[in-house]
């Protein structure tokens, strides 16, 4: 088993910021705590190793589902009772699944951190899950499917994006998971998930606010050290072959405006203090968008007036490959080929002359504000810690993101272009407007993170 | 961590030890410039960062007639151009100091919020564009043509949305002839007829220093807060507090179902609600917690989702506004489902009006409001944000210190009596949207 002694080690990282500890229980919990005494308040989350990415072909969406049945009952505590209670204390709650990772938190005044973590050791062993409450929920499921994807044309189009440009790796499937899926999916595999999955050698507790790091180790070792530490199933890689050639789709739905969509395989952060391409590729992001500034918004918006809007997304943290997003509107009158042509002649302009020495100290200067603004924010602080530890990377590669982007230069942001925005590595997606008012025609069936 | 003492520590210590006992003042400092402008300042020493929020009257409700999209389009038009800087090079002064500049809008509102560092150059230059923003936007022809088109756009695209459709019908049903009907973003034929003439007019009228509220939260002296609150107030223009917004008048009971190619329906089913300052705001507040606001705690979620698996969201809510804002149901659900859910959503809003809470959910109620009260100001932009409504609805400066006392001191008969009369059962303004495929 996993289980190992408890080692505290207390990482004290960056100047300015507080002290995060970092502690696993012997059961193999992770235990991550940030002091934050702003305000006397504190939020608590559990995040499991386990999302979308580890589900199989007839059961996506399985993650998701799952994470509603916590919310159904254990062996004593009775269904719907959980919110109950943490309501009665005063708490906000709520759960979401992701690609990477399942995390369940509850937000309340400092001194009720033990009545969550209390429920939440509770359910990650005694859940229990009913053959009649899970066919209700796996209707409500659907209905979110149809709510968040199926009546919104921009996010079939991610769907139906991704599915082209993985074609083996596992980020190709929606996390809310394909509706014929979702119509047969049983209860029973909701039970599996939650057998293979739900250890405390596959969580992680991270809790911010105003709570003492010592003392949340010890309560986390009062209700989860209990817990046995079990086999987790063999994760394979399933590594996405090298792609050989751009990749395009059309998808045709019920919209007003055209819309793009264009995809570069990207490289994810792993070695989080050599890697410097994906710091580069997130500074190249800053440089495209982010705010009024940047080139796309600059050029494409304003100048050329050839879109309404325009961005770009990278988010090199995860436990899968990385993507390098953009997407933008047209004008009215303007074409998508027009408009994926003029992204196009930006990448390409960026890719032959670099970026300024006044663009870069630019994006590096929010880069430096943002991480002051963040730190307004308990809820925000915790996200990011859980989300890199699930992705692998210690809370230190937190700390020390500012310091990692601050030594990305202009030349490696030029030569990262080159390398990683190329042809052979895109995949594109035009969003073909149907009329509103046509008649009616077979629903369509994305990623992001999915609440509750 | 800082030993420095903030003042929202102060406040939340004070108020975890004496949690039934009236509250220690969260030291919200109040005064006005000598141009008018009224300030609402908060100071808080544990971040180096500094948020201003400046507000006016100017939301979509004061559009003239045949002109809406008027109000949107000069709040969209503030930083695209000002004090002689084009919208570039705004973008650019900000980004090089890694200040963020963001407008909020809605029907009573229109404001421009400011969030920097709070060292010395960063402050300056982003405050230095704050002001040219607010009080010399340049309202470039060019530009306006731009962003007419960019708003016609994003009009068009929210067709698509049965969520966005929805909302707007709601607002047209329930508010006739009222301002409040019409969508904020206004409609493209009139916004294609806007001229530079029109904004620059509603500018000097609306966005005047008798008319504005500014918030400042934050790393700065109240010395420094009122230089602030000065500079920005003094180039704004003279003109006089605008009047108050006309009295909607209460619909008939209607009954709206608009095509749409949405798998689901969405469905709304209303009334006027109140306005901010209403009497009966706390009995509302808290006992809509049990009817649909509590989520998993709220009859609405119980009915409609644990029980039926009909929708994956049902709420209720009352948004107050200047004047009364509407009181509304939603849910969303297949739309074969759809009269199975207004059913239930309507014998739940029926019998709610009629018996009101129970002794146990009401309690539960107020435990979850006056326990989470913390969790609304832990952060500068919660405060802040408070204090922009504080200062805009002339709420009471003690309105957060008295708030835990006022919801603890509705009872169930409380609920049952607002209820009862702020809400007919058989007036009620109902529309759907798509549920077609």
């Amino acid at each position: 088993m996993r289980g190992h002694w408890a080692i505290g080690m207390a990482l004290l990282i960056g100047s300015a910021q507080a002290a995060v500890t970092d502690v696993t229980l012997d059961n193999g919990m992770r235990v991550i705590v940030k002091e934050d005494r702003r305000a006397p308040v504190m939020v608590s989350q559990v995040w499991y190793r386990a999302g979308s990415i580890d589900e199989h072909n007839g059961t996506t969406g399985v993650a998701h589902v799952l994470e509603h049945m916590m919310f159904k009952g254990t062996k004593t505590i009775a269904p719907g009772e959980f919110s109950r209670r943490i309501a009665a204390a005063g708490g906000r709650e709520n759960a979401f699944t992701s690609r990477d990772h399942t995390a369940y938190f509850q937000q309340m005044q400092k001194d009720r951190l033990e009545l969550a973590l209390q429920l939440e050791a509770d359910r990650m062993a005694n859940l229990v899950i009913r053959d009649d409450l899970f066919a209700k929920e796996i209707q409500v499921v659907m209905e979110e499917r149809r709510l968040r994807t199926d009546d919104q044309p921009q996010a079939v189009v991610y769907e139906r994006l991704m599915a082209t440009a993985y074609q083996a790796h596992p980020y190709r499937r929606p996390i809310i998971g394909w509706m014929n899926d979702l119509e047969h999916m049983t209860a029973q595999d909701a039970r599996d998930w939650y057998a293979r999955w739900y250890a405390p050698n596959n969580a992680t507790l991270v809790v911010a606010g105003d709570v003492d790091a010592d003392a949340v180790v010890a309560l986390a070792r009062k209700h989860f050290g209990p817990l046995p530490a079990r086999a987790l199933p063999e994760r394979k890689p399933q590594a996405e072959p090298e792609p050989l050639g751009e990749k395009r789709i059309v998808v045709k739905a019920p919209a007003k405006l055209p819309y793009l969509l264009m995809a570069w395989h990207a490289p994810a952060l792993r070695d989080w203090e050599k890697d410097r391409e994906p710091y580069a590729l997130m500074i190249l992001a800053g440089v495209l968008s982010g705010n009024d500034s940047a080139r796309l918004q600059a050029s494409l918006v304003k100048a050329q007036q050839i879109a309404v809007n325009a961005s770009a997304g990278y988010d090199p943290v995860g436990r899968g490959p990385a993507m390098f997003l953009i997407d933008a509107t047209p004008a009215a009158g303007k074409s998508v080929a027009a408009l994926e042509a003029a992204i196009r002649a930006e990448i390409a302009r960026i890719q032959r002359e670099g970026i300024s020495e006044a663009e870069l100290a630019r994006v590096k200067a929010q880069v430096i504000a943002a991480d002051v603004f963040q730190r307004d924010s308990l809820f925000y602080q915790a996200m990011q810690l859980g989300e890199h530890v699930i992705a692998g990377l210690p809370p230190e590669a937190v700390a020390r993101r500012v310091e990692k982007l601050r030594a990305v230069t202009a030349g490696e942001v030029k030569a990262a272009a080159q390398t990683w925005l190329k042809d052979q590595r895109l995949s594109v997606a035009w969003l073909d407007p149907q009329p509103l008012d046509a008649t009616p025609r077979a629903a369509a069936t994305t990623g992001g993170r999915h609440v509750n | 961590m800082s030993t420095e003492k903030t003042v929202m520590r102060g406040l939340l210590t004070l108020m975890l030890a004496l949690p039934l006992a009236a509250q220690a003042a969260l030291a919200i400092q109040h005064w006005q410039t000598p141009q008018g402008a009224r300030v609402y300042f908060v100071e808080s020493r544990e971040l180096p960062m500094l948020d201003i929020a400046v507000d006016f009257p100017a939301g979509s409700a004061r559009d003239p007639a045949g002109q809406s999209g008027l109000a949107r389009l000069t709040h969209g038009l503030l930083d695209q151009g000002a004090g002689g800087l084009s919208d570039t090079a705004i973008a650019h002064r900000l980004a090089d100091v890694g200040a963020v500049l963001s407008g909020n809008f809605d029907r009573d509102r229109a404001g421009v919020k400011l969030r920097t560092l709070s060292s010395a150059r960063e402050r300056e230059t982003a405050l230095d564009i704050l002001a040219r923003v607010l009080q010399r936007p340049d309202f470039p022809p060019a530009v306006i043509a731009r962003e007419q088109r960019r708003l016609v756009a994003s009009i068009r695209e929210a067709e698509a949305d049965p969520g966005s459709v929805v909302d707007k019908a709601f607002f047209r049903a329930l508010y006739g002839a009222h301002p409040y009907a019409r969508d904020p973003d206004g409609e493209p034929a009139e916004i294609a007829r806007l001229t530079r003439r029109d904004l620059v007019r509603f500018h000097r009228a609306h966005y005047s220093a008798p008319n504005a509220v500014i918030a400042i939260m934050g790393d700065v002296s109240r010395a420094d807060a009122e230089a602030i609150a000065e500079r920005l107030a003094a180039g704004l223009s003279a003109a006089a507090p605008l009047p108050p917004l006309p009295l909607p008048v209460a619909p008939a009971a209607s009954e709206v179902r608009l095509p749409h190619p949405s798998t689901q329906s969405h469905v709304r089913v209303g009334a006027l609600g109140i306005a901010r300052n209403d009497p009966d705001f706390f009995p509302l507040f808290v006992g809509n917690y049990v009817l649909g606001g509590g989520g998993f705690d709220s009859q609405l979620l119980k009915e409609v989702r644990d029980k039926r698996g009909l929708a994956y969201s049902a709420y209720s809510y009352f948004a107050p506004m200047g004047v009364a804002g509407p009181f509304q149901l939603g849910l969303q659900t297949k739309g074969e489902q759809t009269d199975a859910a207004l059913e239930v959503v309507r014998t739940t809003l029926a019998d709610f009006i009629a018996k009101g809470p129970s002794e146990a959910e009401l309690a539960q109620a107020k435990a979850n409001l006056a326990g989470g009260f913390p969790l609304r100001i832990d952060s500068n932009r919660k405060i802040l944000d408070h204090l922009s409504v504080i200062g805009f609805y002339r709420l009471p400066l003690d309105y957060l210190d008295t708030w835990i006392d006022r919801v603890n001191a509705v009872d169930v008969a409380a609920v049952r009596d607002a209820f009862s009369r702020r809400l007919d059962p058989g007036r009620l303004v109902t529309v759907v949207v798509g549920g077609a495929r």
